[in-house]
């Protein structure tokens, strides 16, 4: 009772800030908090019912792990489970490479004006959406006017289909995800070695470090830190696909699924195309759950390595 | 050669104060490497905009020539034929742009508004519940609801299908940018001065509107820039939850047409009796115009705000 009282008494104290938290915390818990307990429809077969979504929810009958038995039996699992892993993979590796040259080559041009035009010309495309982004692919690609085709035509070259060729994607995808992405990513690592301490970059050039060298024991040591953390908060969401690049590039292409297919596409087009709301939900559940795990498990890493940087 | 040359002029200069902002760069790459370099980035900096170009391009071609010659990069001929039938069907076109401009302003301001006070309140020592509530949006980084059961929360619970709030709310707040802010407050707000106000006698609220807000405008102008541009880009929310005509955005609209133009027609149809215009779309030309008119508002304001962008971004660790 005196719990209750002194717990009454803290809320009228701090009634001027839960007032501030409160259309934050109403959207919170209504956008993020009631989906996450929705996912237990994965679980059941989902049934719409007329008295709206917590009846819905509850007058569902449970099966068990039926929709998880499901998903895994296709073949899809291991298709988009691979697409998604190893997209970001790739991502991560070349995207690290590209970013930290990037913003290495930036810090050390002589001209800085110049440095900075470079720099707003390549941020650009990170401003543009997916859906612009593939009229720009488009405009490459298309089979009968696309400039791929013109160029190979002048050589006398069969035009390609190239929304029909799942060969050729892996490559258009992480080319096009790093031209968006690499303006953006360097921009952190500039920021970094901006930031490094001048006088260290003195002491090497008195002991007679040349330019390369001083990059390689002094500038990559320094921004190593940022690097790891970045890395590893990366792969915490190896799990999740860029639903754009994997929906709005390939064009929606039957054909290509095999390699442009990823979890988030895949719940999808479970939601819109099948119908399948339990399938769907388990997939994303799966998604969530091994997203959450990895995010948990890459902290801890971070934590052991340099505390100062962990996330929580 | 040039090195002694170089260092003279700093030497000379090492008096005068190094401006801050200009960095130290004391011989950066030597000649041929720094041509090198300079082609390498000057390359793919244009590369990131030739793309743009290039559907600018397109958009200024003759249909005919299109459909003869494919997309060339300098067209047998120019014409503006794509932006005059866009005209003559604008009423599509203006009414995505409405909702694209009403979506972003109004969720510019309702995000702002909502993460800047969540921020703030969860950023006081004298708010005893600050570290639980911290977490509750903190956690929601960690684990998500999934896009099916939101896909249900918005259409059953909220019954937002085919409503303007279904382009707004789904991107009113986020978590990331609630933990930057508040980041942002316990570094830029000092307690001594809200202190000496609150002795004054000033309510929290009204601290928080004259003292608190001036103070952080660099923050709250990265967090507007940042909204501004989700939501302008936005397509997502269009694709799961409109189908009325009327609510398309401009992204969304973009979708539409990338298989025929015909959605485009639906308005300007009942308006429009002339049919040889109908008749003779240029389907290809027309398209990228509409990429063009889309793009054009970001393109042209890209170079002010690239700048905010750059320095927002380094704005709040996520750790405080």
């Amino acid at each position: 009772m005196k719990k209750l009282k002194q717990f009454g008494k803290n809320l009228y104290d701090n009634r001027i800030w839960l007032l501030m938290i409160l259309p934050g915390f109403i959207w919170l818990i209504v956008m993020k908090y009631i989906p996450m307990f929705g996912q237990i429809i994965a679980f059941k077969d989902f049934r719409f019912h007329p008295d709206g979504f917590f009846a819905s929810v509850f007058h569902s009958e449970w099966v068990g792990l039926e929709n998880f038995q499901f998903l895994f039996s296709t073949n899809d699992a291991f298709i988009i489970t691979r697409n998604t892993l190893l997209y970001n993979i790739v991502f991560i590796v070349v995207g690290l490479i590209l970013a930290v040259a990037v913003a290495i080559i930036l810090s050390e041009l002589t001209k800085q004006k110049l440095a900075k035009v470079y720099q707003t010309g390549m941020l650009f495309p990170h401003f543009l959406s997916w859906v612009v982004v593939s009229y720009f692919v488009f405009a490459f690609l298309s089979m009968d006017k696309g400039l791929f085709n013109n160029v190979l035509g002048f050589f006398n070259i069969d035009p390609v289909a190239w929304y029909n060729e799942p060969d050729y994607w892996p490559y258009f995808i992480t080319v096009i995800s790093q031209w968006k992405g690499v303006g953006f990513s360097s921009i952190v690592y500039l920021a970094a070695i901006v930031g490094i301490d001048r006088t260290h970059y003195e002491a090497a050039m008195i002991d007679g470090a040349n330019k390369w060298q001083q990059i390689r024991h002094v500038t990559i040591p320094m921004i190593m830190p940022l690097i790891v953390i970045l890395t590893i908060l990366n792969i915490g969401s190896i799990f999740s696909a860029d639903f754009g690049l994997f929906y709005q590039i390939p064009r929606d292409s039957g054909p290509l699924y095999s390699v442009t297919n990823v979890i988030d596409t895949y719940v999808y087009r479970g939601l819109m195309t099948m119908g399948d709301i339990g399938m769907s939900t388990a997939a994303g559940l799966y998604q969530a759950t091994v997203g959450f795990v990895l995010i948990l498990l890459t902290n801890y890493i971070v934590r052991k390595i340099d505390e100062e940087n962990a996330l929580f | 050669m040039d090195k002694p040359a170089e260092l003279l002029e700093r030497e000379e200069s090492m008096p005068k104060r190094i401006p801050r902002k200009k960095r130290y760069n004391p011989y950066g790459f030597s000649g041929k490497t720094s041509i090198f370099m300079h082609v390498m980035l000057g390359t793919f900096a244009f590369l990131c905009i030739f793309p743009f170009l290039y559907v600018i391009i397109i958009s200024l071609s003759n249909e005919q020539s299109l459909a003869a010659n494919g997309y060339q990069l300098i067209p047998e001929q120019w014409s503006f034929e794509a932006y005059k039938y866009l005209w003559q069907m604008r009423s599509q076109v203006v009414q995505a742009y409405g909702v694209t401009i009403l979506v972003t302003v109004l969720g510019t301001l309702i995000s702002v508004s909502v993460i800047a006070l969540y921020a703030y309140a969860i950023s006081r020592k004298q708010f005893i519940y600050r570290k639980q509530f911290t977490f509750i949006a903190f956690f929601t980084m960690l684990f998500s609801g999934g896009m099916v059961p939101f896909y249900i929360v918005m259409t059953q619970f909220l019954d937002l299908k085919n409503s303007i709030w279904a382009l707004i709310l789904p991107m009113a707040v986020n978590a990331f940018y609630i933990i930057i802010m508040r980041t942002f407050f316990m570094r830029t707000v000092p307690e001594a001065i809200l202190e000496s106000a609150r002795i004054d006698g000033a309510g929290e609220l009204r601290i928080f509107l004259t003292i608190v807000l001036p103070l952080s405008i660099p923050g709250i102008a990265t967090i507007a820039l940042f909204s501004t541009l989700a939501y302008w880009n936005d397509w997502f929310n269009a694709l799961l939850f409109i189908d009325d005509p009327n609510l398309i955005p401009l992204q969304s609209l973009l979708m539409r047409i990338e298989n025929n133009m015909d959605f485009i027609k639906q308005n300007a149809m009942l308006s429009n009796q002339n049919s040889a215009i109908l008749s003779s779309i240029p389907q290809d030309s027309a398209r990228m115009a509409m990429v063009v008119i889309a793009t054009l508002p970001i393109a042209l304001s890209y170079p002010f705000f690239q700048k905010y962008f750059v320095k927002g971004l380094t704005i709040g660790g996520v750790k405080d």
